[in-house]
């Protein structure tokens, strides 16, 4: 099962994949990488079919850049994200790509963010999110977050949390 | 470039807390009725909008473009157009009737006043070629020149919204053809921020731009009976 998740921490955001390549009962390859520089401070990270995967993700990264190209500035987290999201929506009407994304990113304005974005275009701003993973038993990184807060912990904390599970609740 | 000449002018200055445009209503006819408060001044979004001097018919037709550009960014981003994206997307669409044959130019200037997260408040200037440029000063219309060289001696940098409304209406008052400075001669719009952080696009009322042509000295409250 593919394994997608991301947080956001006191001052930034987290973003991690696992990178297995596979299909039915095959693993192809396992350092596949899901996840994708956007621009200086964007992260994508993607799940789904690989080939629309590859596409979907290269594609607005092309167009992230060609913005700041024309422009000369960069486009917001905000910004980036709903673009994405019109972008999944008008092609789930005509020829849909199986992916769903979370993207992450850092703005001077708003500080770290993580937006969370489903194949059928759903868009939400949030603190932790997962795809891939079985939601119940409920799933892990919710739990971990719930418990503690990510918010309030510096960079190594987090990181510590990974490797050391809390007790169940 | 001719009847941009002839327009009612427009003047626009960038101050430290807002940018104040101002233009000059060309009263052709007693009979004519003015269908609108406003006849110069066009609001393109919440953020930003625009003083035309030249022929309105042409004015309109870019002033929906620009509208609808505006918009289509918002659906895209879900935030505020940059206002230099405008500008440029507007001044696109004016070059490309320069390049064709058989095809008549935009004959319009626009003053475009607005705000934005990236470079704050601004003023740009667009002429019927499709250039533009951001100006901290900037006069179109009649006697721009006038306009250009008078707002060049007396503009100072960090300047208050308040001083700029004073000197925008001082300037006007020397660079048009008509004597007397009235309200119905004259439109003014500021844009700026609100204590909350938006930003308020707001058309001064006849009413209070009669008081504040009084409170500046352009005009004598006796000469309201002529």
């Amino acid at each position: 099962m593919e394994c997608v998740f991301g947080l956001v921490g006191n001052g930034f955001s987290i973003l991690v994949a696992d990178t297995s390549a596979v299909h039915s009962i095959l693993v192809h390859k396992s350092n596949e990488d899901k996840i994708m520089v956007l621009d200086s401070h964007k992260l994508i990270a993607a799940s789904g079919e690989s080939g629309d995967r590859v596409q979907f993700t290269e594609f607005i990264q092309k167009n992230v850049s060609l913005y700041q190209f024309r422009n000369g500035i960069p486009l917001t987290t905000a910004a980036a994200a709903n673009f994405t999201r019109g972008e999944l929506a008008t092609a789930l009407r005509k020829s849909p790509y199986m992916v769903n994304i979370l993207m992450a990113g850092f703005d001077k304005e708003t500080g770290p963010s993580l937006y969370y974005l489903d194949y059928i275009a759903t868009l939400h701003k949030v603190d932790k999110a997962a795809f891939g993973l079985v939601v119940a038993p409920p799933n892990f990184v919710i739990k971990i977050v719930d418990k503690d807060g990510a918010r309030e912990h510096a960079w190594r904390e987090t990181v510590k949390h990974e490797t050391t599970a809390p007790p169940s609740a | 470039m001719e009847a941009i000449g002839n327009a009612g002018s427009a003047i626009g200055i960038l101050a430290k807390d807002g940018v104040v445009l101002v233009g000059e209503k060309k009263v052709t006819s007693k009979l004519l009725q003015t269908s609108t408060s406003t006849e110069k001044m066009y609001k393109i979004d919440d953020h930003v909008a625009c003083a035309v001097a030249g022929i309105m018919s042409d004015a309109n037709i870019l002033i929906n473009t620009a509208r609808v550009q505006a918009q289509r960014y918002t659906f895209a981003y879900q935030e505020p157009m940059p206002v230099e994206q405008l500008v440029q997307s507007l001044c696109d669409t004016k070059q490309g009737y320069t390049q064709f044959g058989g095809l008549r130019p935009f004959g319009v200037s626009f003053l475009f006043a607005g705000w934005d997260k990236n470079y704050r408040f601004q003023l740009y200037m667009s002429d019927p070629s499709g250039n533009y440029g951001g100006w901290k000063a900037a006069a179109i219309g009649a006697n721009n020149q006038a306009a250009q060289s008078m707002l060049k001696q007396d503009y100072k940098d960090d300047i208050t919204r308040e001083e700029a409304v004073k000197l925008v209406l001082k300037v006007l008052s020397k660079t048009m053809d008509s004597t007397s400075l009235t309200s119905e001669k004259l439109e003014l719009a500021e844009v700026f921020l609100l204590p909350s952080g938006k930003v308020k696009y707001q058309i001064c009322s006849p009413e209070s731009l009669s008081k504040l042509l009084v409170k500046v000295g352009v005009t004598q409250p006796a000469t309201e009976t002529a």
